[in-house]
């Protein structure tokens, strides 16, 4: 009885998806991106320090009000006319150029105060975890006391239902265009940034063998902040992204994200770039997908079940753990 | 004086791994520090190396105390260390392992990079062929050259070798200490850490002998070769 329930709605659901696929791919494309950029915080300092920074999520929610403030400073209101052309892009710029900064500086902040203290002291690695779990309460109770617990509405910055391209039928909308563009783009410049430069190969060098790295001269204090600085960025670019898509924020927004994230992470292999970029993919689309089938109510269901399933049978993710050892 | 460790202590929580060890290293001199394992020889060289806290005692290298000096700050004053272990960034290149020898260096834009490398190359012309290849997918001997080889990038004043000979066969263990002897020829000076001593009082003009955290012998290498209590705790017996 119950199993023809159930075969019944997966038919419908299974059928749901055939019909909207490149609707269903495109968005959970989208998402996906997101998920990437901010899974880039997490493996970036699990590379460095095999710590799992659980704040990371809150250094997100702080890019998203970074963001919302950059539109009111600019003076937006969700009901302005929407922006085209040049103005558009400066806006946009704006807003990103803030989320990012906030981000970023939150971030570099959030190392000196929960972590560097632990490790001068030569903390155990739970402790440091813990640290992380408080400051990622002790930051979003902060947003909450001061911003209340409602959601607060971002402006629509330009017409979002405006068509770019057709793909199979499906009609490609502009922001899901700029999203995913801007975080691939985002992500190649960081991938490029560790590859083939001074500061980036120091970062390599400390994920793979710290001690070595400091015997070959590499300031380790100083490759951490950068670690923290360049998660925070990513997470803040992140932000920005996510105000433009789902155009609400508030004190708790980056939990499920951060959780989704970090899934994204390990699914990719935790410590090695480009597998969070892939876990993020994968898992936006299959999230996406699976809501098709199952029902929406489901979708936070079928990511973390993916994530225990990881855990069980791959827990080294699609590329392999490791910074380092992640090649071209 | 280039390197002078006055009576260093180095202790790993309660346990004191390094008991007041003093040594001295002049330039241009092969020093080595032999002994069994765990008399404390890989600690003294991560204490120079400043990677191990120093609980008591004073390092000074050139004539100052470098005893707090951070780490990274002593390979940019010239000490380079080439691990225990051998230390390689499985996922970087030979060519970025070998880069990663002059990260400090002010000049590494320069073309003294290449004539470095070129040094290195000439040292150890395996090297050259693997240079595309990736630190992880090298044998013992060939990560043991890199090791050496990337220290050099550093174009270290004393240069700390902490058992190159381990796990190696009788015949790169001879040819790695033929290259040391090189290395020193052309004029950097080398404190290395060995437990084959055999090969390393051959190749050292002194050498310090390590028990459970203490010197507890120090002479000319030449007469600790021959020296019959030495030669049984050391050398494997009498004559050979």
């Amino acid at each position: 009885m119950i199993a023809t329930v159930v075969l019944a709605s997966l038919s419908e659901g299974a059928r749901l998806l055939r019909d909207n696929f490149w609707d269903y791919t495109v968005t959970g494309a989208t998402i996906g991106a997101i998920y990437s950029l901010v899974a880039l915080g997490y493996t970036l300092v699990y590379g460095v320090l095999r710590l799992i920074n659980f704040a990371h999520s809150e250094i997100f929610m702080i890019g998203t009000f970074g963001a919302l403030y950059a539109t009111q400073w600019l003076g937006f209101d969700p009901g302005d006319p929407k922006k085209t052309g040049i103005a558009l892009i400066g806006v946009l710029l704006f807003c990103l150029v803030i989320a990012m900064a906030v981000s970023g500086a939150s971030a570099v902040v959030l190392e000196r105060i929960a972590y560097r203290p632990l490790r001068r002291r030569g903390s155990t690695r739970l402790a440091a975890l813990i640290s992380a779990i408080g400051a990622s309460f002790a930051i979003s109770e902060a947003f909450a006391l001061w911003r209340g617990r409602n959601f607060e509405q971002f402006p629509r910055l330009f017409d979002k239902t405006h068509t770019v391209f057709t793909l199979f039928g499906y009609d490609v909308r502009a922001d899901q265009v700029l999203i995913i563009l801007s975080a691939l783009f985002m992500m190649v410049a960081l991938d490029q940034f560790v590859r083939r430069t001074r500061l980036g190969r120091g970062v390599r060098a400390v994920a793979q063998n710290s001690e070595t790295a400091q015997l070959m001269g590499v300031n380790i204090d100083r490759v951490i902040v950068l670690t923290f600085l360049l998660g925070g960025l990513m997470a803040g670019g992140a932000a920005l992204l996510d105000m433009v898509f789902l155009e609400q924020t508030r004190y708790n927004i980056g939990f499920i994200l951060g959780v989704k994230a970090f899934t994204a992470a390990v699914l990719g292999g935790i410590g090695n770039l480009r597998g969070a970029l892939l876990g993020g993919f994968v898992l936006g689309l299959v999230e996406n997908y699976g809501s098709a089938l199952f029902g929406t109510q489901w979708k936070d269901v079928i990511s973390f079940t993916l994530l225990v399933a990881v855990l069980m049978f791959r827990p080294t993710g699609l590329l392999g753990e490791s910074l380092g050892k992640a090649r071209a | 004086m280039l390197l002078e460790l006055d009576d260093v202590h180095v202790h790993y929580g309660k346990i004191e791994a390094v008991k007041g060890v003093s040594v001295t290293v002049d330039e241009g001199e092969v020093v080595t520090l032999i002994g069994a394992n765990g008399a404390g020889k890989t600690t003294t060289l991560k204490a120079v190396s400043g990677v191990r806290n120093v609980t008591g005692g004073r390092i000074l290298f050139e004539g100052a105390d470098i005893t707090k000096v951070a780490p990274h700050r002593r390979v940019e004053m010239g000490i380079c260390q080439a691990p225990e272990g051998r230390g390689i960034f499985p996922g970087m290149t030979v060519l970025e392992n070998l880069e990663m020898g002059c990260y400090t260096r002010k000049d590494r834009k320069t073309g003294i990079k290449a004539r470095d490398l070129e040094r290195v190359y000439g040292l150890f012309p395996r090297l050259a062929e693997r240079r595309t290849q990736s630190g992880g997918t090298l044998s013992g001997g060939e990560q043991q050259m890199l090791a050496i080889g990337r220290a050099l990038m550093a174009r270290p004043k004393v240069l700390l070798l902490d058992e190159p000979s381990m796990g190696l066969a009788p015949k790169l263990i001879a040819q790695i200490f033929q290259i040391i002897t090189e290395i020193s020829r052309q004029g950097t000076t080398i404190l290395l850490v060995e437990q084959n001593a055999q090969q390393a009082l051959r190749r050292a003009d002194r050498a310090y002998i390590l028990e459970s955290g203490r010197v507890v012998k120090s002479a000319a290498a030449g007469d600790l070769l021959n020296d019959d209590t030495v030669r049984q705790a050391y050398l494997g017996g009498l004559g050979h």
